[in-house]
């Protein structure tokens, strides 16, 4: 069955993210950050940020919630069950610290498929409330047997 | 900051995720797809049993890049591709190689391994110095 190209370019409703300060060390403990600058307030303020800092790899907290509308879909017909994430690209902009509000679009980047397989491709790009750009994310998923 | 030249190895991240390891960071990202922590479903559904969430190695990826330059303000970009599955109670190790060097932009090939396999291969991260 070919993969149907239809929702290529389908954008999908905002979603918007309140940061938070304990959240933001909490995920930084349990990806082993030690960083001051992620865990502690006046670390972060004595290096210039408003409050503590978030990873980089944060972006996946306040961006994949957005990426579940395209992923279920009906008009994509993606076999969840099927589906591995293949691979994944961030792109960072101005930093993310607690306090912020990151609204997030999603959209269907690409459709394709290649040895039977099915590609995936979906864009998330990730605002805070100054609307400067924090964060692009390129997520592929690939579903077998398509 | 390590010493960065054309060719030089970034300081290798070495991280053993302990038994609990997955619940936490399912807490901490949200992700709680049962496959990271129920080991009856893992097994299932033809796993070894609850597998890592291939976005904290990432993130590990990512932990070796800010740790050589500094600081989480030195990366820009990461891509990476995931391969097969990380395991609980494993050593995950990774390195990386200065591919590029200039005023503005340092480029790394790094990869993360466990028991010699890539978890996570051919990923690319841009930073500046």
């Amino acid at each position: 069955m070919p993969v149907n190209i239809q929702a290529v370019g389908k954008t999908y409703q905002p979603v918007l993210y309140a940061v938070g300060r304990e959240k933001v060390k909490e995920y930084a403990r349990a990806v082993g950050e030690t960083n001051p600058v992620h865990l502690d307030f006046q670390a972060a303020r004595d290096a210039g940020y408003a409050d503590v800092v978030a990873p980089p790899m944060f972006a996946v907290v306040y961006s994949a919630p957005s990426v579940g509308p395209p992923i279920f879909d009906p008009e994509i017909e993606l076999n969840f069950a099927m589906m591995v994430h293949g691979s994944q690209e961030f792109e960072w902009g101005t930093p993310v610290v607690a306090g912020d509000e990151i609204t997030t679009t999603s959209a269907v980047k690409d459709i394709f498929e290649k040895d039977g397989r099915g590609y995936y491709v979906f864009e998330s790009i990730s605002t805070n409330q100054r609307g400067e750009q924090v964060c692009r994310g390129t997520w592929t998923n690939i579903v077998r047997g398509v | 900051m390590a010493d960065l030249q054309v060719g030089a190895q970034i300081p290798e991240v070495r991280v053993t995720p302990d038994k609990y390891l997955t619940a936490r960071y399912a807490g901490a990202s949200g992700d709680f797809n049962p496959i990271h922590i129920d080991e009856e479903f893992a097994r299932a559904v033809g796993l070894p049993g609850r597998i890592l969430h291939g976005l904290w190695t990432m993130a590990q990826v990512a932990r070796a890049q800010t740790e050589a330059l500094g600081g989480p303000e030195h990366l820009k970009r990461l891509s990476v591709q995931f391969r097969g599955m990380g395991l609980p109670e494993q050593e995950v190790v990774v390195s990386g190689t200065v591919r590029e060097l200039s005023a503005e932009r340092v480029v790394v090939d790094t990869v993360a391994e466990q028991a010699g396999k890539q978890i996570i291969r051919n990923a690319e991260a841009e930073l500046t110095p």
